[in-house]
């Protein structure tokens, strides 16, 4: 780019006030050697040499979970940790005993099959990571490779002590040590966002003594000695020294360069390579992102548990019953029931020792009532949770053209989480907003500009049903509304206009000090012309932009000057000016401003300021300031708009008070001691002080679309919209009406610390008397809150609760913050203003534990990360600011407006989807492990399975899983457009009454009644007569048969029943599932005896052509799933829940108007939902 | 001033946001599939499905509960106990005793014929509290050694009844062992009536079960003498009562074939059995019954078919007209957003 030749020249090192040239605390230099130091790296030093590299690890990094030598013994125990799966392979092992009720196959199939699925699904995502590590791993870096020549060489190739050249834009391979770049100073410019999330550049400047070796021949004879700590994670200390030329020299973090940082604005650097692969400080600090669970699957562990004791208590009772029987078979040596041959027994059966054959009878039927655990239930809930993060991908509705980004489910452990949110926390800037400045008011010398409509004021009027107030686009100003950041329009001041204005020296000062007081850089564009800017962030280049667009455009910076195209009041002509840059005073959090000492062409020293109203207004020349009270009131008419709001003053400096200052400056710059910056703000603060007001700017965030329609949808769902904003509380509120957080008519309950005894109390400094002042005023707010929050209890009020990052801070202690929350949650709005990103996360803690309930944090910055991974569902804005924010969360949108889709549509359904599903599986499997029982409750519980080894061991696998899948992926209650028409139907998520233990429990009581109507039917109908015409007799084999064939009708049918969204596939696998049973009995029983056993030509031979068979099965469907329709028939007809009203409403639309009215929106108001 | 220019001026650095045209597109394939608006239907159970439904049910039933109810109607059935009248009156203080002494246990029985019989009239014996389906009972025979010569070592599962004397036995294993060894010969106005035992058995236990070339070896001659036995000339694939009860039963009261009366009987014809009662059911306190019964199109006699298939027909004609006069008694207004659980609760949580 073009930008390098003019930069290389530049010494910006020495104009930056703070960030570099920081000097080595020396102290640290003595630990070097010792224990933790004990890194030693040779750069440059060829293989041959003597010394030559350590043995310190490649720089090959890998993210995957498995390696081919480990992935089976891992992925084993990874799989084994689930005591269910655990459960099973115990079973397992014991069938290969003479314990076993059936064959030792056909128990440990059904395992293979889980686990292997399992497994691979592992394997897969793992082999993907490792795809994407090897992508990683195999970029290029130029790598000197002796005699002064740099050779393409891929990452995971570097050696500690490599010497490589890292060209602009590209990121760091390994940590380096920086040894020089393009500039002559060696300093460079990194991007740290993949790190920390900071997207704005930090210098980096090496060491004096190696700055000149800049050429990429110059490494030809280059050696160098680091001794350094030992590998570790902290990002921001690196304790070293250096000996090159036979001369120490300690090194700080200043000079070394992270990997996974980026190079910008420089155009190469060389470093030598320090920490390479997993020593680098990236890959040491890398921490799993917590792996979250959903409440369903907490709850469903609860309900295996719960069937595990159902399961020991059905096999205790048989237990204690079969050595009841047993014993009773041998009495005083004589055997009743002879035929067993209980006299000559193996222990099993043995009646001698009973209590013995019923312990090992009770490890019989641990395994044979493990059809009571649904085994396959772990990884079809996977499966489908893969296959509905797909359609949540793939949702067209998600996907915003404008970034090209469709939504992604990054973790699809969450998908039903997202139909139970109870709280939504949110950042605004990037989040509801758009986080691209733009500037649209400034009131200059006490005179207001700017005609633009923000949308607050959009909203505002909205609400007012008033027209909106001045709309002045006309023809003109439309076509210049495309350029971004810039939304101003006023003929007063635009095209050179200003120069009628009543001040018009002051308009020129002001655009002077947009154009001159900032950081930015312009970047030329060669082959148009057009130049961009560079800046650390959105407002200053809204700034910039601004003044190019006035007329005062910024087109080049060079180490000591600032040139500007200036409109020339008087010839009405751009000319050019430039002004010697002489200091910068950086903006810091503390400082809240920034300042620029210029000379200009006249030879005036000139302090051009700008910075928040807080600290700027008490820094005003006490009597300069003649139009003071009316920018204070313009400035709170913009923040009132929902504006950022800006003051700008200046200072014209004589001479001498600034060599004076200038020297301070200096000496407090090169200052060696820990307080330096504490110094620096002291000497800065001196010179800025009897500023004369210029004026103020306005830039507005926009709003990004559609948020106040998702919002207000939202609400109505019930959902409790939290705001967390770095924001003033002025701006903070206007936006919160802005987005229609808070209404017109809402009661406001403001915690703040802004009163005048707190205030007082500051001024005098005592640390702990304000502490206890506050929070004692904390407590106090918050009482009060809280008892007009009760008064009003019963009416319709709802309440808004904004409380300010000081206030947040006492409000969080550990015996307040219940208060807090107790007044937070009675509110149906909060805003935290001025929360730091810790608070954020505090915040979310809070409502996680404190409510219980489901929270979702959404953010897009690097400061919401914590929130977003403390919070159950974090949802990062795949938007601007970096990708920090998407890869700590577990789903990424582009926009705010998609949430609700996102919750309202794919969440309630997943969420129903995946209960059902759950429910179903337990009900399916209580029904056939209860048939078990019964049936082996009449064979005197020997352990006598009425079915067939591999009717068993295939039910959960063949025939009865794929329906319960197909209704986990396809089942719909209401179509999307109902879903976000009756906002109210989420509610059936966050009340969870889907999943309800009553829900579950009857699910189960149902499977019970279920399998006793199918045994006691199947047993009394093919009792002991003939079954058929021919006079044959109802064998175990038949019987088996007919109960399983019941078995797999009834719970596909029940499925039946329960779908309400009937598609094809749906029809394919449902009804399928029970053509495959016959297909497999047919094809099993056509095997030969010894493969088929038992199930040999049953189907064929005896069931196929008895009429009762199939009027058995016939009579047994239709009765055991009459209950349940009944059920439904009568709770449709008069205790509909949510979903089955709206489905009401459809139908009733349909019938009435076959053009599909749209149906007037229900009585239900959102006050009602929100109490 | 172009939106090129405009975009990175203002991207600071957010430079992701990238001008540049965009050759891959990552919106997603519009597919019925995908946006999950595949056609389906949506049943609903509205008033009218669910009485459509419960008369289409009892509509269904009704005629198959009277048509299953007239089949077991239609089969007579003799049932004809005979455990303990079988064992001479003095000796009933010791059954057990009786059963296993070489006593002769020739018992006559004389029945009547209550309604025309149509031939084939199948005999059946009927055990009670007899556990065939016990797990040890079940597991303990060696298909192996019933199918092929070669295997007739294959008696590790039919322990202890696997070897006598080292050889092993043919058939091996419990059930084999306790063969059911009852029989009965039926005479009418002293002529005798022939049982046949051909073809009582499944053809696919013949063909596909038992061997061809197997004979019995060694069978019932270890120490305890079980069940009945069998001639070793005759191949186990023609054993048919062998076969019958080697077909083990699902519950402790069953029936086994054992064999057809294939001629007419009429009303009030004196049958007269004359049975050897040898099988011992008396150690574990089982009823021992002789069974004569016809066959309809469903089977033997058995009303619940009939009966449940009515109740469940009725059943469902019942609430159809329940729910007709509810809904026409007291329509409800559709969607009356008062049910709603969290409105009824609005103290919530």
């Amino acid at each position: 780019m073009v930008g390098g030749d003019i930069r290389k020249k530049l010494h910006l090192s020495k104009i930056l006030s703070f960030s570099c040239r920081r000097p080595v605390v020396k102290e640290d230099v003595s630990q070097i050697g010792g224990p933790g130091f004990s890194r030693v790296v040779f750069c440059n030093y060829s293989e041959s040499d003597e010394g030559g590299s350590r043995d310190y690890c490649d720089n090959y990094v890998t993210t995957t979970k498995y390696t081919l030598a480990n992935f089976l013994p891992k992925s084993f125990f990874e799989q084994f940790r689930r005591v269910a799966n655990l459960y099973f392979l115990l079973a397992g092992c014991l069938a290969f005993t003479p314990l076993a009720p059936y064959a030792a196959v056909s128990a440990i199939l059904p395992l293979v099959v889980v686990i292997g699925a399992t497994m691979l699904k592992e394997g897969v995502e793992d082999w993907r990571r490792r795809k994407q590590d090897i992508k990683v791993n195999g970029q290029k870096v130029k790598v000197h490779h002796g005699n002064g020549n740099f050779e393409h060489t891929e990452w995971k190739n570097l050696r500690v002590g490599d010497i490589v050249k890292v060209e602009k834009d590209e990121f760091f391979p390994a940590d380096l040590l920086l040894l020089s770049s393009s500039y002559e100073d060696a300093i460079c410019y990194v991007e740290t966002m993949n790190l920390d999330g900071e997207t704005n550049l930090k210098l980096k400047q090496a060491m004096d003594v190696t700055l000149d070796i800049m050429e990429d021949s110059h490494f030809r004879d280059f050696r160098c000695l680091v001794k350094c700590e030992d590998p570790n994670a902290s990002l921001y200390t690196f304790v070293g020294s250096m000996e090159f030329k036979e001369q120490h020299y300690s090194l700080s973090p200043q000079q070394l360069l992270l990997r996974d940082s980026k190079l910008r604005n420089t155009d190469y650097i060389y470093g030598a390579v320090i920490f390479t692969g997993h020593d680098t400080k990236v890959v040491q600090n890398a921490m799993n992102p917590p792996s979250k669970r959903s409440k369903i699957e907490r709850k469903m562990d609860k309900i295996v548990y719960l069937l595990f004791s159902m399961l020991l208590l059905l096999a205790v009772t048989g237990s204690v019953a079969f050595g009841i029987w047993t014993k009773e078979d041998l009495e005083n040596g004589r055997s009743k029931r002879w035929y067993l041959r209980p006299d000559n027994s193996k222990i099993f059966y043995d009646p001698k020792r009973a209590p013995i054959a019923a312990i090992m009878h009770l490890l019989t039927a641990l395994i044979l009532y493990n059809y009571l655990i649904p085994i396959s239930l772990y990884v079809s809930i996977e499966i489908v949770k893969v296959l509905q993060s797909i359609f949540i991908n793939q949702d067209l509705h998600m996907y915003h053209e404008k970034t090209n980004k469709p939504a992604r489910a990054r973790t699809s452990n969450l998908n039903e989480e997202l139909g139970q949110v109870d709280t939504i926390l949110s950042d605004k800037t990037g989040t509801l907003t758009c986080n691209s400045m733009e500037f649209v008011r400034c009131s200059i010398a006490g005179t207001a500009y700017g005609l633009c409509v923000t949308d607050v004021q959009r909203a505002r009027s909205k609400k007012n049903g008033s027209p909106l107030i001045h709309d002045v686009v006309d023809g003109d100003n439309n076509l210049k509304a495309s350029v971004k950041g810039f939304n101003f329009r006023d003929k007063r001041i635009e095209n050179g206009n200003w120069v009628n204005e009543p001040h018009p020296d002051a308009i020129q000062k002001f655009l002077r000090l947009l154009a001159i007081c900032h950081t930015a850089l312009p970047e030329v564009d060669t082959e148009t012309g057009n130049i961009f800017y560079e800046a650390e962030s959105p407002d200053e280049a809204a700034f910039v932009i601004a003044a190019k667009e006035l007329g005062f455009e910024f087109y080049n910076r060079t180490q000591t000057s600032i040139s500007l195209h200036e409109l020339d009041p008087i010839s009405g002509t751009k000319v050019n000016r430039s002004y010697k840059l002489l200091n910068v005073l950086e903006f810091n959090s503390t400082r809240k401003r920034m300042s620029v000492i210029v000379k200009d062409e006249e030879g005036r020293l000139l302090l051009f300021c700008k910075g928040a109203d807080s600290v700027m207004l008490e820094r005003l020349a006490p009597n300069a300031s003649a139009f003071e009270e009316q920018t204070k009131e313009h400035m709170d008419v913009y923040a009132d708009e929902g504006l950022r709001t800006l003051v700008a003053a200046y200072r014209e400096l004589d001479e001498e008070e600034y060599n004076e200052f200038n020297e301070e400056f200096n000496e407090a710059k090169n200052s060696v001691s820990a307080d330096r910056d504490a110094i620096i703000d002291e000497v800065a603060n001196k010179i800025e002080r009897d500023l004369i007001l210029l004026g103020a700017t306005a830039v507005e965030d926009k709003l990004q679309d559609g948020v106040p329609e998702c919002i207000d949808r939202l609400a109505q769902a019930g959902i409790k919209i939290w705001v967390l904003t770095g924001d003033k509380m002025e701006t903070a509120i206007n936006i919160g009406f802005a987005c229609s957080l808070l209404r017109q008519g809402m009661k406001q309950i403001i915690i703040s610390l802004d009163t005048p005894h707190i205030k007082t109390l500051e001024k005098e400094g005592d640390k702990s008397v304000i502490t206890k002042a506050s929070k004692g005023s904390i407590i106090h707010q918050l009482n009060e809150g809280k008892a007009r929050l009760s008064a009003s209890n019963g009416s319709s009020d709802t309440f808004a609760l904004i409380i300010d990052g000081k206030s947040l801070a006492y409000a969080l202690d550990d015996n307040v913050k219940d208060l807090f929350l107790e007044l937070a949650v009675g509110c149906a709005s909060v805003i935290c203003c001025r929360s730091s990103p810790k608070q954020k996360a505090l915040v979310t803690r809070l409502v996680k534990s404190g409510t219980g309930k489901t929270t979702l944090a959404i953010g897009d910055g690097a400061n919401d990360v914590g929130m977003l991974q403390e919070a159950d569902i974090g949802v990062g804005i795949s938007g601007v600011e970096g990708m920090q924010a998407v890869m700590s969360s577990d789903i990424a949108i582009a926009q705010f407006r998609f949430l609700e889709r996102l919750l309202l549509v794919h969440g309630h359904w997943c969420y129903r989807r995946i209960s059902t599903m759950i429910c179903y599986f337990f009900y399916k499997n209580v029904t056939f492990g209860i048939t078990v029982f019964l049936f082996e409750a009449n064979t005197s519980f020997s352990g006598q399975p009425a079915y067939n080894d591999w009717y068993m061991s295939l039910y959960n696998v063949l025939f009865t899983s794929l329906p319960a899948m197909a209704l986990g992926v396809f089942d719909q209650d209401v179509s999307p457009r109902f879903c976000i028409k009756f906002p109210q139907l989420y509610q059936e998520g966050v009340q969870n009454v889907l999943f309800s233990w009553k829900r579950i429990l009857s699910w189960m009581f149902n499977g019970v009644c279920n399998a006793i109507v199918i045994f006691f039917f199947c047993t009394s109908v093919l009792e002991t007569q003939a079954f058929r015409k021919g006079g044959q007799i109802v064998e175990l084999q038949v019987l088996g048969t007919t109960m399983y064939s019941c078995v797999v009708w009834v719970v596909n049918c029940q499925m039946a029943l329960s779908v309400s969204y009937f598609t094809l596939i749906q029809h394919i696998i449902v009804w399928g599932s029970i053509l495959l049973w016959y297909i497999f009995l047919f094809a099993y029983g056509s095997m030969p005896p010894r493969i088929s056993t038992t199930a040999y030509k049953v189907f064929l031979e005896a069931c196929m052509l008895a009429p009762s068979y199939w009027l058995v099965i016939l009579l047994v469907v239709f009765s055991a799933l009459l209950p349940f329709f009944l059920y439904s028939a009568i709770s449709m007809q008069f205790f509909p829940m949510y979903h089955q009203m709206i489905q009401w409403k459809r139908l009733k639309s349909n019938s009435d108007d076959p053009e599909n009215r749209p149906i007037e929106p229900t009585s239900i108001t959102a006050s009602e939902i929100r109490r | 001033m172009s939106s090129n220019a405009a975009a990175s001026s203002s991207g600071g650095a957010g430079s992701a946001d990238s001008a540049a045209p965009r050759r891959n597109s990552k919106r997603p394939k519009y597919s019925r599939f995908t946006q999950q608006e595949l056609p389906a239907c949506k049943p609903i159970l509205t008033p009218k499905w669910v009485v459509s439904a419960f008369i289409l049910v009892s509509v269904i039933f009704i005629p198959i509960g009277v048509a299953s109810l007239l089949a077991s109607r239609d089969v007579v059935e003799i049932v004809d106990r005979y455990e303990t009248e079988c064992i001479p009156e003095p000796l009933r203080g010791d059954k057990v005793g009786f059963i296993q002494s070489a006593a002769n246990k020739t018992c006559e029985r004389k029945i009547t014929v209550p309604k025309r019989m149509k031939s084939p009239i199948y005999v059946y014996y009927q055990l009670d509290n007899f556990y065939q389906n016990h797990r040890r009972y079940v597991k303990s025979r060696s298909d192996a050694q019933l199918k092929s010569l070669k295997e007739e070592n294959e008696t590790k599962s039919c322990d202890p009844e696997g070897t006598s004397g080292g050889k092993p036995i043919v058939p091996c294993g419990l059930i084999a062992w306790s063969l059911f060894n009852d029989t009965y010969s039926f005479s009418r106005n002293n002529q005798q009536l022939a049982v046949n035992k051909k073809d009582i058995s499944w053809k696919s236990d013949r063909d596909g079960k038992f061997g061809k070339k197997v004979f019995p070896k060694n069978f019932q001659k270890g120490g305890l003498i079980g069940g009945g036995t069998l001639n070793e000339s005759i191949p186990l694939n023609e054993q048919e009562d062998l076969i019958v009860w080697m077909r083990t039963a699902a519950l402790p009261t069953f029936r086994k074939l054992y064999g057809r009366i294939e001629v007419d009987l009429q009303p009030n014809d004196i049958i007269h059995i004359t049975l050897k009662n040898r099988y011992n059911t008396y150690s574990f306190g089982g009823k021992k019954k002789l069974v004569l019964s016809t066959t309809s199109w469903l089977g033997g006699k058995n009303d619940f078919l009939g009966i449940a298939y009515l109740t469940v027909g009725g059943l469902c004609l019942f609430l159809a007209l329940s729910f007709t006069i509810i809904y026409l008694v007291k329509p409800r207004k559709l969607g009356d957003p008062s049910y709603l659980s969290w409105n009824r609760n609005p103290a919530g949580h």
